[in-house]
């Protein structure tokens, strides 16, 4: 529980989480569901063989207008902007000079604006980023009280086609203006899981009714954060704040592909002095994943060693993989230690324990690319 | 069968002339969530009262369990390394931890009995 005397911020679905039984805990300022009655498993597993219905409302949105935008956002993000089609959506970074990472984000070309989805837990500062940056450039309009829902897993299409018709020719990661049940969404197919899946952008007061109504399909059961963290966790994606911050360049954290090929040329975001040089020369160390040999998880903060006990990294996420089913993890070591394969050894409770190295994602993605 | 005392750490322990079976309490086990890894102490292994003796790991976090006696760690209950899902399913029942040989039975005297257990899970709420 936090220590400030701070009430915590609500979503639109508050309601309806407590209704339906959740476990309810604080997560960047807002309560949140960390589970529901079934458990984290249950739902973990429920979202890889069905779908699962995620309240991700805490998460900041922001539309940005103008014909500068584009060229605007470039100067903060590596990403290729510019080269962003109407309708495609692209994973990005906000850099500092330094190259450190401020925030992770999503960003989709939705014709007459760009459509951001930024961290909760940074969103103030990434807006007040965005506004310092951009000023003048164009028109930054954030819509923090907008709800978000997320539909994830195999089944997700086939439900959200029966209320909103038309959504199963969507490609991966792209998205359009859709109507659910009757009211104007922006819906985006991608999320945190690495399964087929939808990110439903809806005006907060129709949010409750419509995920009701996604809940009452036999397909869908609403999931929390705990499943949300170890689904993204099998899937190889980052958790800003922990895989990723201010301490880390998207070198060292293995999201090169992130950097547009224009972008390597031309530079002109924060920090492009040192993502070339980290480019050309490599850098001393680099995320990757581990499996710890046995059944133990190896958890955030587990210190990484050689066979002979000397410091070679730290896990950054790690616990059960559900649908592994077994441990898995991901963290930095010397680079030397980066290749697949590699065994070092993760020191649990003071037990040096096995743990190699392992190309990501742990559960195959399953993302729809027709 | 002798009464269950509890410790406010949500430990149980059924004592048996001086052998005491140890376990953690229905409550802890839901607190935990799903629990995908056990690992027990050693046989032999001298634990303090409030000391560590064994660890539970469910999908979202690790926990200590402490031992509620001081004594002799006589026997392990394999059946929940194997098969960590039955302490969510039978925790004050077949998902016993190990069982220990009370150096002093005098500290049981202190513990929850049930009833004031219940009390003192509704009160840490």
């Amino acid at each position: 529980m936090p220590t400030t005397d701070t009430p915590l911020k609500e979503t639109p679905l508050h309601a309806l989480h407590v209704a339906l039984g959740a476990r309810m805990v604080e997560f960047a300022g807002y309560a949140m569901p960390v589970q529901y009655p079934t458990g984290i498993l249950t739902e973990h597993l429920h979202t890889r063989a069905a779908a699962g219905l995620f309240d991700v409302s805490h998460m900041g949105q922001v539309r940005l207008f103008g014909e500068g935008a584009a060229v605007a956002l470039e100067t903060l993000v590596p990403g290729d902007i510019q080269g962003l089609a109407p309708g495609r959506q692209r994973y990005t970074l906000f850099t500092n000079d330094g190259a450190g990472i401020l925030d992770d984000l999503m960003v989709t070309n939705a014709g007459d604006h760009l459509f951001v989805v930024v961290n909760a837990a940074c969103k103030d500062a990434d807006l007040a980023h965005l506004q310092a940056g951009l000023a003048g450039k164009c028109r930054i309009e954030a819509a923090f009280d907008r709800a978000l829902l997320a539909l994830q897993g195999p089944q997700a299409a086939a439900v959200l086609q029966r209320h909103a018709p038309g959504i199963a020719g969507m490609a991966f990661m792209s998205g359009r203006a859709v109507a659910v049940d009757g009211v104007p969404c922006f819906v985006t197919r991608s999320g945190y899981t690495g399964e087929d899946g939808f990110e439903i952008a809806i005006p907060a007061e129709h949010a409750s009714r419509v995920a009701q109504r996604l809940l009452a399909e036999p397909e869908v059961k609403p999931i929390g954060l705990g499943a949300r963290d170890s689904l993204r966790l099998e899937a190889g994606l980052c958790l800003y704040g922990h895989d990723i911050d201010t301490t880390t360049t998207p070198i060292e954290a293995a999201l090169a592909w992130v950097i547009g090929k224009r972008r390597r040329a031309e530079g002109g975001y924060p920090g492009h002095a040192v993502v070339a040089d980290q480019l050309k020369n490599g850098t001393r160390r680099r995320r990757v994943g581990l499996v710890p040999e046995g059944r133990q998880p190896a958890r955030e903060g587990t210190p990484l060693t050689d066979a002979a006990g000397a410091a070679v990294g730290t896990i950054t996420s790690g616990g059960f993989g559900p649908s592994v089913g077994g441990p898995v993890a991901m963290g930095y070591v010397a680079s030397t230690f980066a290749a697949d394969g590699t065994v070092v050894r993760a020191v649990v409770r003071g037990q040096p324990r096995p743990a190699t190295v392992t190309a990501m994602p742990f559960f195959p993605h399953r993302y729809h690319r027709p | 069968m002798s009464a269950l005392k509890f410790t406010q750490e949500h430990e149980w322990i059924r004592v048996e002339g001086d052998l005491g079976t140890v376990g953690i309490t229905d409550f802890a086990q839901s607190q935990l969530g799903d629990v995908v890894f056990v690992e027990l102490p050693a046989i032999g292994k001298k634990v303090t009262k409030g000391g560590d003796a064994a660890v539970v790991e469910s999908v979202k976090a690790a926990s200590e369990v402490y031992s509620p006696v001081t004594g002799e760690v006589v026997e392990t209950n394999q059946a929940i390394v194997d098969d960590p899902a039955t302490v969510n399913s039978d925790p004050l029942g077949g998902a016993w931890f190990f069982k220990v040989r009370l150096a002093d039975k005098g500290e049981l005297d202190g513990m929850m009995d049930e009833a004031a257990y219940a009390e003192f899970v509704k009160g840490s709420h």
